[in-house]
């Protein structure tokens, strides 16, 4: 039991090790803005995180701008052109349409177009060839039927 | 013709040339915007002397090098001897930014691995920092006479970085 107490007791202190010296706002209309603007920037340190899940100095400190900024009644717009001015288009996890980005947003529609189109494609090819076959001729069809009665199982072929 | 079946083919090595581009990329160097652009105004009190402050408007009409550098910055230390050594060679000014710092730790850091600098500021906060878009120290701007950033050294300036890029740069803007 003592044990058990002193692992979560050393728990607790390693994730209070881990948080950094962030205040929140009070207000949480506040909060609730931060959290989704948050969620839209790159955390430039961990750049798989984006600065509302990544505890990195610099996400920190750029929550605490955002902050800032929403108490100066910035609109979002203005606050996601703040960070782009500093960090490049990269900062931010939709990133806007233009001559570099222009392959990653229209690429992948391209493909799936340009796909079905190949598939379209030889389906009709494959159609149209079937229906050229040449058809047997009466003989032919006659002697296949005949065939076909003598043996219906096609035991005699096995 | 069999040359349709040599399209998959095609298409993979299209796509292996992509990957193989992409491999050879630093993903933890992201272009920076300031590049061509006027470096943003500050002001900070100098680390050594706190009642003096610095603006980068006071470096007007020189060529000069803005290093980010702390304490705690483990980088740091492996340029540290390169700045050292472009100080004694007298190569260029350079200005530290000393990013989120503590003043005592960073005045011993500087007592012990020597300071190559003209003087540093002192950015507690980081938020100058943010302002020239810095995610991670040390970083170096190169600033051109006129104050706009030529380029921007992203990590640790390497010997060959300095070499190959910086020094060419240097004298192609104090030309």
């Amino acid at each position: 039991m003592k044990r058990l107490a002193l692992a979560l007791a050393l728990a607790a202190s390693l994730a209070a090790w881990g948080q950094s010296t962030e205040i929140a706002n009070p207000d949480p209309k506040v909060e609730a803005r931060l959290k989704t603007i948050a969620h839209e920037l790159r955390c430039l340190v961990c750049q798989n995180q984006t600065i509302a899940d990544s505890d990195a100095p610099l996400a920190v400190d750029l929550r605490k701008q955002v902050r800032v900024m929403i108490g100066d009644g910035k609109s979002d717009e203005e606050i996601r052109g703040y960070m782009v001015d500093r960090y490049g288009d990269f900062v931010l996890y939709k990133p806007p349409f233009n001559a570099v980005t222009a392959v990653l947003w229209v690429g992948p529609g391209l493909l799936i177009v340009g796909g079905f189109a190949a598939l379209a494609l030889m389906i009709r090819r494959r159609r149209e060839a079937a229906v050229a076959a040449p058809p047997p001729d009466a003989a032919r069809q006659r002697e296949i039927e005949a065939l076909l009665a003598a043996d219906p199982d096609g035991k005699s072929r096995r | 013709m069999k040359l349709k079946y040599l399209v998959p083919l095609a298409i993979f090595a299209i796509l292996c040339v992509f990957l193989a581009v992409g491999l050879t990329r630093d993903p933890r160097q992201v272009p920076s915007p300031f590049i061509g652009k006027p470096a943003p105004a500050f002001t900070l009190a100098k680390l050594h002397e706190p009642q003096a402050s610095f603006g980068p408007e006071q470096m007007r009409g020189k060529v000069w090098l803005l290093n980010v550098w702390a304490s705690w910055c483990v980088s740091c230390r492996i340029e540290h001897p390169v700045l050292n050594d472009m100080n004694r060679k007298g190569i260029v000014p350079i200005v530290g930014l000393n990013y989120k710092d503590a003043r005592a730790d960073a005045t011993k850091w500087l007592q012990q691995h020597g300071d190559p600098y003209q003087f540093s500021v002192w950015d507690i906060d980081g938020k100058v920092g943010i302002d020239y878009g810095v995610y991670g120290a040390p970083e170096t701007f190169v600033i051109d006479k006129q104050g706009i950033i030529r380029y921007k050294q992203i990590g640790p300036i390497t010997p060959e970085a300095l070499e190959k890029t910086i020094l060419p740069l240097l004298a192609k803007l104090n030309a």
